[in-house]
């Protein structure tokens, strides 16, 4: 058992992040910080379940560099989405924006969980309004 | 009656989901952001002539394939004999852009199998692949005249592909002008 917690411990301690771009990005931390958000962000098109932050394919690699070029040069986080959505379209990002086409991937957990609670309103208060000594009869077994 | 139909139509709506996402095809084929719109504009030395260099204004004016290629994939391997079938036949001009290579490696492709391509922009470091969007070669470009990119073709090109996907809207590009 202590054993296996050791495992466990010494499994989780171990970042991924560090196998790939070790060196620091950008000296400027505020920078690093947008650059480190951003790329945690994108999808790895290449290797889908990605994002280019966990992959070394050098696809994400190219991007990577590429993201890092436009915040060197100034560009707002917001033109570099644009920047990867025009050319990859919004499947390469892995929160979509809110828009007309992807707005049913914001609502569609709301109105689901909506719907549940409405069923789950039904049924309960169908059951409440059952005589409280009919209920137990039903399996006819008395 | 409502206890009935509700789970009925609830299920039925999953089953039409999961039937829309079993069939959908391959899930790594991505719609190109291009269709419809201007192909990205471009410039680069050819792969032959690091001197020479070719781009936007070379497709210009006439309906264009362009082919995004490179040694290490085997895919590519797979569409050169088609991609040289198309040439000889001479009714679109090819232009190739090899993606993320090395200009030995390529150029022996090139002398080996053939080279079906007008001229090969030679994109080294991949930031025009990136322009065309472009994430795993080969992929192949359908551009008309006035540089609008109409198609799209991920993998292999093949024959049957090109009769389906190309041609039409080669011939419907054709009519109308």
């Amino acid at each position: 058992m202590k054993r296996w917690l050791i495992m466990l411990v010494a499994a989780l301690s171990v970042s991924p992040v560090a196998a790939i771009d070790t060196g620091k990005a950008f000296d400027d931390p505020e920078l690093q910080a947008r650059y480190e958000k951003l790329i945690s962000e994108v999808r790895c098109l290449k290797c889908q379940n990605q994002s280019i932050k966990d992959s070394n394919v050098f696809l994400a690699a190219d991007l990577r560099r590429e993201i890092r070029r436009l915040i060197a040069e100034g560009k707002t986080d917001a033109e570099i989405v644009d920047f990867l959505v025009t050319r990859y379209g919004e499947f390469a990002l892995y929160r979509p924006r809110t828009s007309g086409k992807t707005l049913v991937l914001w609502i569609a957990p709301f109105l689901l969980v909506l719907l549940g609670g409405f069923a789950l309103y039904r049924v309960v208060r169908h059951r409440m309004s059952l005589p409280i000594d009919e209920a137990p009869s039903e399996g006819g077994t008395e | 009656m409502f206890r009935y139909i509700a789970p009925l139509i609830a299920v039925v709506l999953l089953i039409g989901f999961l039937v829309i996402g079993l069939t959908r095809g391959d899930p790594r084929a991505l719609p190109s952001p291009f269709i419809g719109k201007p192909a990205p504009q471009f410039e680069l030395p050819t792969l032959k002539d690091p001197e020479v260099t070719i781009g936007s204004k070379d497709l210009a004016g006439k309906f264009s394939l362009v082919n995004v290629w490179a040694t290490w994939c085997a895919g590519c391997r797979a569409e050169h004999g088609f991609l040289l079938d198309l040439a000889a036949q001479g009714s679109i001009p090819i232009y190739g852009i090899n993606w993320r290579d090395t200009r030995p490696k390529a150029l022996q492709w090139i002398a080996q199998l053939g080279d079906p391509y007008v001229a090969s922009a030679y994109d080294e470091t991949g930031r025009v692949g990136i322009d065309w969007g472009v994430y795993g070669a080969p992929e192949s470009f359908l551009v008309s005249a006035d540089g609008v990119v109409l198609h799209k073709h991920l993998g292999p090109l093949s024959r049957e592909a090109w009769e389906q996907d190309f041609l039409p809207l080669i011939e419907a590009g054709g009519a109308s002008r």
